[in-house]
């Protein structure tokens, strides 16, 4: 292994900087295949993976693309060329380094394919663009080294599998490639390596201090439910003057956005502060990194979008408002803090409402006992592989048993079967329908012996598909012409739909009015309005680990919480004293009416997913017994269903049994397989993705994708789609396991309480979103109760 | 068959849960919007290979019309094809499934903007239909009175959901795309706005043909 350029090593020791050993060890492991890095935050961690680049590039190389860098945020890949670029400059080597994004311009895309750096940052989705051009091959010629940042946040999701096909395309085109993840902590090393590629050996660095982290006091208590921890604001700003630099987390970019108004008004001072979050225009978020390297804010109001390794200046205290949900994720945030190796990073933790302080005290004594959550994955869903035999279809012609090889030199992918391959390729090549074939018109067609695009103009809509993150439908917000038409963000189309003129809402911390629709624009004017109604952004939806939810239940179960605030041990007492204490041993069911409507409880303990499958199976059940639910909603710990009449008695309806023949019962018909079978659609290319210029050509061409499942359902049920779709809702959203252990758990033990009012801790449940509708006969009596209503209304009936 | 039966420039029409219009007097079915060919056009235009069971899907459901309402007369209101081509394409299975319906029964295709010239399929094809007083053609035409067209695919939000609709004033009715690969346009579209008085119906599609203001007031 070549040293460091000695101009580089002089740079460093003229900064006062010494390599960590971990650095020093990547610096001499840089000659194996494979290496994945675990270190904690602050270590350096970005460095050690360039380390050996630097050092085989030198002070004067060779034009060509010698390493790959590969981040899951845009913003990390733009924060880490700037990082990178201070040595390389400061050390005067003539080493480029670009990044490349969905963000990068058209003209400096296209330079780069002809003509790349000698480092290239950039994702996994426009990785798989670039491979997708014929002229892949010249583009990534002589490449020697992958870099992949953050890997077990990729690892979490079809991301991750994607680029892990990426890579070992990648190899095939570049023989010898090495690869390194680098990631923080993580309770599996093992398992990461695996999914990094078999033979990758783990070099451990030290862990640093642990963090000093504390619930934030207030005077005022917590609301009863609801979040955005709007009653903390005062100590949250005095917190915010004592320190330097602080970052304040949401879980949620609707939360962010009302916090971040809601800090200025209280904010009488005038401190800097921005807000960052994923919904907002491009040049609004630059503009706040910008602000925060130059160090010129005292806060930022963030969400996920800041989660991952950027390294911005001087933060010297992290607040996380609202619960964690999950206690890796809050470890990574805290590591925020204090960007110094061996220095611990300080860390308060906001809970929203009263139910989240539990959960915060939960995930305070987890992260004390460096207990870490973590669910196994299973092996990589197949949708990705049928989008990746588009991709290499764009490419060129390809070999099937080579394709099959690559696909399975991923670690996700390394038992793929054959069938299951063939399955994929027909299913890509012909629809795989089994009533009625595309004979003229397939996607792929077999020419001497290759498979490759029947029409090679379909590889410009395949491109403009690529990606497996799938976006709820956004449209643009724009101020009217005569305030300048600044973009200020997106909001989902739905919650556009429902606004009309007049309405206020809340984007980038301004309250604005909504004017109306231009073209796919929502034009909005500044409004001096103080009390807006909210934007629902789709921020991402966390569900609690089943570690916190193990040790929840611990805290719930004791006799009395010293350590918890006072009114916050009331609300529990409470509880106990109007209902009853949900606990591991039992099921609570609670039944009472409120607002008009009949409403069920179930307090199962048993994560948001199986609480979500508890709710299909039941209102189908309920369906069956002529009880009209009208529709559910699922947290972490319980499932509220709503309906037109009261549970009086539980009867039969929690039968595990007839739960489980339920269940492939509602499995054809409902609402949360349709919308996974849009996603698995999307991202295997069945459906396009709704494009913005395509839209404007008219709503009536497009139609829902419900449509084609019910008709698939109907005509082909055993068709690759509808498996995929069973697959995944079976293995991610239904978690049916855990139903069956929590009747193990509980046995016969149901207790059912019908209340006069909403029980305590049942109220969070009213302000969950992702409300489930149930299409049964209780809809179809509120419809008609609801039209015949506005008919009289309008004097029509 | 849980139609909404109303009044339209003197006759008696019925607006039937699937999304047809039925004129029992004169035993006649009127269907717009069918798209037979939809998926078949996709994957020729190199898009997405769709289930191919659309127009299968569509003439089942309007077979089911046709047997519970016994008309012997049926008008296709436009745009019954994708393209021309698409009628060309048709499986042997939908091919068949469409002369069985055709068979017996008097065929009228008027032509819609997808379809615009006559097809190799039977029937008679008309640019637009005049039965008693009453004008059927593809797109409504802001003058006429007595009118019964398509084109738009009206939808309609009530409590929570959305469903395809017709829109009936005293001048026009204005049928629901009946195809199964259909989208649709909501009621307070500018196109529709502008077409439809101020009493407007909306009457949406589903279990059964349920009416309501086409304009909702709000509370």
């Amino acid at each position: 292994m070549p040293d460091l350029p000695a101009r580089l090593i002089e740079w460093f020791a003229a900064q006062g900087w010494a390599l960590h050993s971990h650095q020093q060890a990547m610096l001499d492991l840089g000659d194996r295949s494979s290496t994945l890095l675990i270190a904690p935050t602050g270590g350096g961690k970005t460095l050690s993976g360039f380390l050996p680049s630097l050092a085989e590039l030198g002070e004067t190389p060779e034009a060509g693309l010698h390493t790959l860098y590969i981040s899951p945020l845009k913003a990390l890949a733009a924060d880490i060329r700037r990082n990178l670029r201070r040595p390389i400059e400061g050390a005067g080597l003539a080493i480029r380094v670009e990044d490349r994004t969905g963000d990068t311009s058209y003209t400096q895309r296209r330079r780069q394919r002809a003509d790349p750096p000698h480092i290239l940052l950039t994702t996994p989705e426009s990785l798989a663009l670039m491979l997708s051009y014929p002229d892949a091959g010249r583009t990534f010629a002589g490449l020697q080294r992958v870099v992949v940042d953050e890997i077990h946040a990729l690892a979490e999701s079809r991301r991750g599998d994607q680029l892990m096909l990426c890579l070992a395309r990648l190899e095939r085109l570049c023989p010898g490639l090495r690869r390194v993840g680098l990631s923080a902590t993580v309770e599996d090393p093992p398992a990461l390596a695996r999914f990094l590629g078999a033979g990758t050996e783990i070099l451990l660095a030290e862990a640093g201090p642990d963090p000093d982290i504390s619930m934030l006091e207030t005077e005022t208590a917590p609301p009863w439910a609801g979040g955005g921890g709007r009653y903390a604001i005062g100590e949250i700003l005095e917190q915010v003057k004592a320190h330097r630099t602080t970052l304040i987390f949401h879980n949620t970019r609707a939360q962010a956005e009302i916090f971040f108004h809601e800090l200025w008004q209280a904010n009488t001072e005038n401190l800097p502060i921005g807000i960052h979050h994923g919904s907002l225009a491009r040049e609004q978020r630059e503009r706040v990194e910008q602000a925060m390297v130059e160090g010129r804010l005292r806060a930022v109001v963030c969400t996920g979008s800041l989660d991952l390794g950027i390294d911005w200046g001087d933060v010297d205290l992290v607040i996380q408002v609202g619960a964690p949900k999950n206690v890796k994720r809050l470890v990574q945030r805290i590591g925020r803090a204090n960007h110094r190796y061996n220095a611990p990073s300080k860390a308060l933790l906001v809970p929203a409402n009263r139910w989240e302080i539990v959960e915060c005290q939960a995930a305070l004594e987890a992260v004390k006992a460096h207990d870490l959550d973590g669910e196994p994955r299973g092996p990589g869903p197949r949708d990705v592989v049928c989008q990746h035999m588009l991709m290499v279809a764009c490419a060129g012609p390809f070999e099937e048993k080579a394709l099959l090889a690559e696909i399975r030199g991923a670690g996700p992918y390394a038992d793929l079967s054959r069938a299951e391959f063939d399955d994929c390729l027909n299913f890509v090549a012909t629809g795989g329908y089994a009533l009625r074939a595309y004979d003229r018109w397939q996607r792929l067609m077999q020419r001497d012996g290759l498979w490759q695009l029947r029409d090679p103009r379909a590889a410009s809509v395949i491109r403009q598909n690529l990606g497996t993150i799938i976006d709820t439908e956004t449209l643009k917000v724009r101020l009217k012409g005569r305030f300048g038409g600044l973009a200020l963000g997106e909001v989902e189309e739905s919650f556009a739909a429902s606004l009309t003129p007049g309405d206020t809402f809340l984007i980038g911390g301004k309250v604005v009015r909504y004017e109306g629709l231009n073209e796919l624009t929502v034009e909005v004017t500044p409004s001096p309005g103080r009390d807006p109604k909210v934007a629902v952004f789709s921020g991402t939806k966390f569900a609690t680990s089943t570690l916190l939810t193990r040790r929840i239940l611990e805290i719930l179960a004791q006799d009395s919480w010293p350590e918890l605030p006072a009114h916050t041990a009331e609300w529990l007492d409470l509880q106990r004293r109007v209902s009853r204490m949900p606990e591991a041993e039992s099921l609570l069911v609670e039944s009472f009416p409120y607002e008009g409507r009949e409403h069920l409880c179930v307090h199962g303990f048993a994560g948001r997913n199986a609480q979500q499958t508890l709710g299909l199976i039941l209102t189908k059940r309920m369906e069956e017994e002529g009880l009209a639910p009208l529709g559910f909603v699922a947290s972490d710990y319980a499932t509220l269903i709503w309906g037109l009449d009261p549970v009086l008695e539980l009867g039969q309806l929690f039968d595990l049994a007839r739960m489980r023949d339920g269940l492939e019962g509602w499995l054809q018909g409902n609402a949360l397989m349709k919308r996974t079978f849009r996603t698995v659609g999307v991202i295997s290319g069945l459906i396009e993705r709704q494009h913005q210029g395509r839209r404007k050509s008219g709503r009536q061409a497009t139609f829902s994708s419900d449509i084609l499942y019910d008709t698939l359902r109907r005509f082909d049920p055993d068709h690759l789609m509808l498996r995929l779709t069973r697959d995944e809702v079976m293995r991610g959203m239904v978690d049916f396991g855990r139903i069956e252990e929590l009747f193990a758990r509980v046995g016969d033990r149901i207790d059912l309480r019908r209340l006069e009012r909403v029980p305590p801790l049942a109220a969070p449940l009213f302000l969950e979103v992702g409300k489930v509708p149930v299409q049964g006969e209780g809809r179809e009596r509120l419809l008609a109760v609801q039209a015949e209503r506005l008919m009289q209304a309008a004097g029509l009936a | 068959m849980n139609g909404y039966d109303f009044n339209f420039a003197g006759h008696g029409l019925t607006a039937l849960p699937s999304g047809a219009l039925f004129w029992a007097a004169r035993g006649l079915l009127c269907v717009s919007d069918l798209h037979l060919g939809k998926s078949e056009r996709l994957a020729r235009r190199g898009g997405g290979l769709l289930p191919p069971y659309d127009s299968l899907a569509t003439l089942s459901r309007l077979s089911d019309d046709l047997d519970r309402t016994g008309a012997g007369r049926v008008i296709c209101l436009g745009d019954s094809f994708d393209d021309l081509a698409a009628g060309a394409a048709l499986g042997e299975a939908e091919r068949q499934t469409l002369m069985r319906l055709m068979a017996g029964r008097e065929w009228v295709w008027v032509e819609g903007n997808h379809d615009p010239g006559p097809l190799d399929i039977g029937g008679s094809h008309r640019a637009e239909l005049w039965i008693e007083q009453l004008v059927f053609r593809h797109q409504a035409e802001s003058r006429s009175a007595a009118e019964i067209s398509g084109h738009y695919h009206p939808k309609q939000r009530l409590a929570g959901t959305a469903r395809p609709c017709f829109l009936l004033d005293e001048k026009r009715v204005i049928l629901p795309a009946y195809g199964t690969y259909t989208g649709g346009l909501f009621c307070d579209a500018p196109e529709l706005d502008r077409l439809m008085g101020p009493g407007a119906l909306a009457i949406l599609t589903g279990s059964r043909a349920l009416p309501c203001p086409m304009r909702p007031r709000r509370a």
